[in-house]
């Protein structure tokens, strides 16, 4: 149940927002989360749990890779 | 392996020396794994013993929650669910069966889709499982007008069970990862024991281990946040509103640790529209006069509680694998008879 995702929002509808993923864009519930396009996040059951930088998105793309 | 990942392991080994066996049980079915597919448990000392909790959702779903859907489903009633139940056992089918003859059971990603279906089948019941990262989006669902039969659970309560188990003496927890993302690591401080929340990469799974001993060395029981980069200390304020404009707290019962007080989350009778287990009380009620759990040699139970490995099980790779899962912790990919297959 912990598996999550790492998307960039683009743009923004009320509660949903297209959010880039890896290249992807797809529809994700914002509603959890206080947020401006350009901002990253991590989704988990499509919706946006938690904010995150885009620091701490790299961090954790390269954990990723590694 | 990075250089870090050595080093990291070998001031695990350094710690390790001057202790006894020690006791650490990873509370989440991601973070369990991690341990297994990377080998970590190969990595550490001989007195270093990783044990997995009930941190897979599917697994610690009752029984009889799992009967009532398919009770439901029996009925016409059209469900929807997360993928992992579909081959969750049932006493008399599993839904996975009931799909096969035709009943209307659909797999979701998101509660969203659920809502999307709605619109073809307005009788549709969600079945709410998980703890509190998957609770604000079935929270938010209901908002929106589905119907949902709620099994959620708070997770910090069945921490509780654990850490004053008389079976099990656990000298340190690895915390929930996304649980800890909504409900922050503030919550943690009431268990008198060494806690780490971290990320879940191979790394962040060692660096957590060695975190733990450096506090079980130094007698300090306190939460270390390693995975701030997500976990903040008050959690997602939002979400938690949401969670508790929905529901209220309810007595619940786990797969293995049985009725724990307060563990559950209930439809508020504000929402009771939606809520399943009113809708369809009469079906419930009918179905509890003759409602007899199915007996199995399975071993689950004692299984999320860590008291026996799946090796223990005489279902085990036996009768019981991934495509006839006898059990629910073969259900799961987080499930520990799962992981335990897949990675042997």
């Amino acid at each position: 149940m912990c598996l999550a995702i790492i998307g960039k929002i683009k743009k923004i509808t009320k509660e949903i927002s297209i959010v880039d993923i890896n290249g992807i864009e797809k529809e994700i519930n914002t509603s959890l989360v206080d947020i401006k396009i350009g901002d990253f996040v991590m989704i988990h059951a499509g919706f946006a749990i938690e904010k995150i930088t885009q620091q701490e998105a790299t961090e954790i793309k390269n954990d990723f890779k590694q | 392996m990075t250089l870090n990942s050595k080093q990291i392991v070998l001031e695990i080994k350094r710690l390790a020396q001057n202790m006894g066996e020690i006791l650490i049980m990873e509370l989440c079915g991601t973070h369990s794994q991690t341990v297994a597919k990377y080998g970590l448990k190969q990595l550490l000392p001989k007195n270093i013993n990783l044990i997995s909790g009930p941190g897979c959702p599917i697994c610690v779903t009752d029984q009889y929650d799992i009967d009532v859907i398919i009770e439901l489903a029996k009925n016409d009633i059209p469900i929807a669910i997360y993928g992992d139940a579909l081959s969750l056992p049932g006493s008399s089918a599993s839904l996975e069966e009931l799909k096969q003859q035709s009943k209307q059971i659909f797999v979701i990603y998101s509660t969203p889709d659920a809502l999307k279906l709605q619109k073809d089948y307005p009788n549709i019941v969600f079945f709410g499982i998980g703890f509190e990262t998957t609770t604000p989006m079935t929270a938010w669902a209901i908002k929106q007008g589905l119907t949902v039969y709620s099994s959620h659970k708070l997770f910090p309560p069945a921490m509780n069970v654990l850490a004053s188990s008389r079976d099990l003496k656990i000298d340190g927890f690895i915390n929930p990862g996304h649980v800890s993302a909504i409900i922050g690591t503030k919550i943690f401080q009431q268990f008198k024991l060494p806690q780490v929340v971290t990320g879940f990469e191979p790394n962040d799974v060692l660096l957590a281990i060695k975190t733990l001993l450096q506090m079980i060395t130094n007698n300090k029981h306190q939460v270390i946040n390693l995975y701030n980069r997500l976990v903040k200390e008050s959690g997602n304020v939002k979400a938690n509103d949401l969670i508790y404009e929905v529901f209220e707290i309810s007595n619940a019962r786990w797969r293995g640790l049985g009725e724990i007080p307060n563990s559950g989350l209930k439809i508020k009778e504000k929402f009771r529209k939606q809520d399943a287990e009113y809708i369809y009380r009469d079906i419930i009620k009918k179905f509890q006069q003759n409602y007899a759990p199915r007996k199995s040699a399975c071993i689950c139970g004692e299984i999320l509680q860590g008291i026996k490995k799946p090796i223990d099980c005489p279902l085990f790779k036996k009768k019981c694998s991934p495509t006839n899962p006898q059990g629910a912790c073969m259900v799961s990919v987080e499930g520990t008879c799962r992981i335990s297959y897949d990675h042997k």
